[in-house]
């Protein structure tokens, strides 16, 4: 897409604005991105070019939401694009996922594990993985393979329930 | 420090491994952050230091890192953190601001690892030509090695945590370098550019600030870090990298075959500017070597090779001349040496 402004550069920040109470969506490149923002610097704030968010429930409740490990407030976050802390993730859920969401078009971490981790976070994953092979099996008909992965999650939901 | 650095033979600037005629390098990077730790944005200097130290810890029994270098930012004087810079090695950010940040930089310098840039750890492998595969089975294995010593935020949700939600997930970026002249040159790179931004992978310029693409050369790197496995990323830029590629050989073979005269034109006055000039900036330098890398790769240039040239890129660089120099230059005085130079790598 090209850039809004200037179109001749690739538009690679996307903004959300609401102009007379329409609202309008922009998308503009880098360098007309840096002379908007020193022109708009006094409504806009670094945060509403990351990824072009608009933030869900922006009322003045959620901007004072303040985590108590690292004492960022919803509203830094806001103003400067990064959270403080791993548990700020924690204390601004609800903020977030709606824009992580945005952001990435899903909530769901599919990656890596990293080797240090709780064993449940594991069974946890491979469960769920199961569950998804036999809900396509059955769909498959795929009659047999349904009753290996069924033994399975049993075999794991056992193991689970013995270390509880 | 670092001057073992001219020596590295098999660096990414080497111009082996696969399709390095048109993509230069590929790099991944992971992010991750130390568990009971504010962020660095948020974290005080006593903070970031035992994040240095515990760092300092866990490195040197992984493989890979045992002989790196692990230095704290300040010790690093400027003119080296600009050739660090040059290299890829470290970022604008950590360069500029080093208080508090650490670095660790195996001699090879495939692997870095910025300490309190963004995130507390921002790992990074870097090689040769287009090789997403070796390049993350390098750093996932130095990712599981120091994740045996480190607890890192991680949630079952959402992945690995990040000071800034965009790299939330696999904490993962991967990037090509590409060099693109042919299709600079037949007006058809913002086309395809505009066509990769919609698919969620950003490009920008490789040299230079904003989007100006200084030598041709872009870089396309995934935006998307969650909902989607290290592979499944990997896999989707490998797949657009190659669509861009195939397109620079047509528009490779398209000139070739219907502009040949203006082609070779180009390619030879680059020569000619290089091999004669007195004084050239490095953005003057990095246009005329990109035609000239062009006329090599179409086998219309055959006095120089391919490393040569790649070697060029970085080392006409500001502090990459002060180094070879050994002596702080002003830039009327680094244009003099950058001409010397290239004419006497040329001859
Ligand atoms: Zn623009
Ligand atoms: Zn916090």
């Amino acid at each position: 897409m090209l850039c809004d402004i200037c179109h001749k550069k690739i538009a690679t920040v996307h903004l959300t604005e609401i102009v007379e109470g329409k609202v309008m969506e922009l998308h503009i490149c880098q360098d007309c991105a840096k002379n908007k923002a020193e022109e708009l610097k006094q409504q806009l704030n670094i945060s509403d070019f990351l990824g072009g968010l608009t933030l869900e429930g922006e009322d003045n409740k959620s901007m004072s939401i303040k985590c108590s490990f690292c004492g960022t407030t919803f509203y830094d976050f806001k103003k400067k694009g990064r959270l403080g802390c791993a548990k700020c993730y924690t204390h601004f859920k609800s903020q977030l996922l709606p824009l992580i969401k945005k952001i990435h078009g899903s909530n769901e971490h599919k990656g890596k594990l990293p080797k240090k981790v709780e064993e449940k976070v594991i069974v946890d994953r491979n469960l769920k993985i199961l569950k998804e092979r036999l809900e396509r099996a059955v769909k498959l008909e795929a009659y047999e393979d349904a009753a290996k992965l069924r033994d399975e999650i049993r075999e794991l939901e056992k193991k689970v329930r013995k270390e509880d | 420090m670092f001057e073992s650095f001219f020596e590295n033979k098999k660096s990414w600037l080497s111009s082996e491994g696969p399709d390095s005629d048109i993509v230069i390098s590929t790099r991944i990077r992971l992010a991750r952050n130390i568990e009971g730790y504010p962020f660095p944005n948020r974290a005080t200097l006593a903070q970031k230091n035992q994040v240095f130290l515990k760092v300092g810890e866990a490195y040197p029994k992984i493989e890979h890192l045992d002989s790196a270098f692990f230095l704290p930012m300040e010790s690093i004087d400027d003119l080296d953190r600009q050739f660090l810079l040059e290299r890829h090695l470290i970022s604008q950010e950590h360069m500029h601001y080093p208080r508090g940040k650490g670095l660790i930089l195996s001699r090879s310098e495939v692997v870095s690892i910025m300490i309190n840039e963004e995130d507390h750890l921002r790992m990074q492998v870097i090689v040769s030509g287009f090789d997403l595969v070796k390049a993350w089975r390098i750093i996932n294995k130095i990712d599981d090695e120091i994740s045996t010593y480190l607890l890192f935020s991680f949630s079952p949700e959402i992945g690995y945590l990040t000071s800034c939600p965009t790299n939330v997930g696999t904490g993962l970026r991967a990037s090509c370098m590409l060099h693109l002249p042919a299709l600079v040159m037949t007006k058809r790179v913002d086309k395809i550019l505009e066509l990769l931004a919609k698919l969620s992978f950003t490009t920008r310029g490789l040299f230079g600030e904003g989007t100006q693409a200084l030598g041709n050369f872009f870089q396309i790197s995934n935006q998307v870090s969650l909902g989607m496995s290290e592979e499944e990323i990997m896999d989707s830029l490998a797949g657009v990298v190659k669509q861009v590629k195939e397109q620079e050989l047509n528009a490779r073979e398209n000139l070739l075959k219907r502009y040949l005269p203006t082609l070779e034109d180009s390619v030879w006055r680059a020569w000619g500017i290089l091999k004669c000039c007195r004084l050239i900036s490095t953005k003057e330098a990095l246009s005329h070597l990109s035609m000239l890398r062009l006329g090599v790769d179409l086998g219309i240039i055959k006095e120089v090779g391919k490393d040569i040239i790649n070697r060029f890129f970085i080392m006409i660089q500001p502090a990459h001349l002060q180094k070879i120099e050994g002596k702080v230059l002003k830039e009327e005085e680094r244009d003099y040496i950058r001409a010397e130079l290239i004419r006497e790598k040329l001859s």
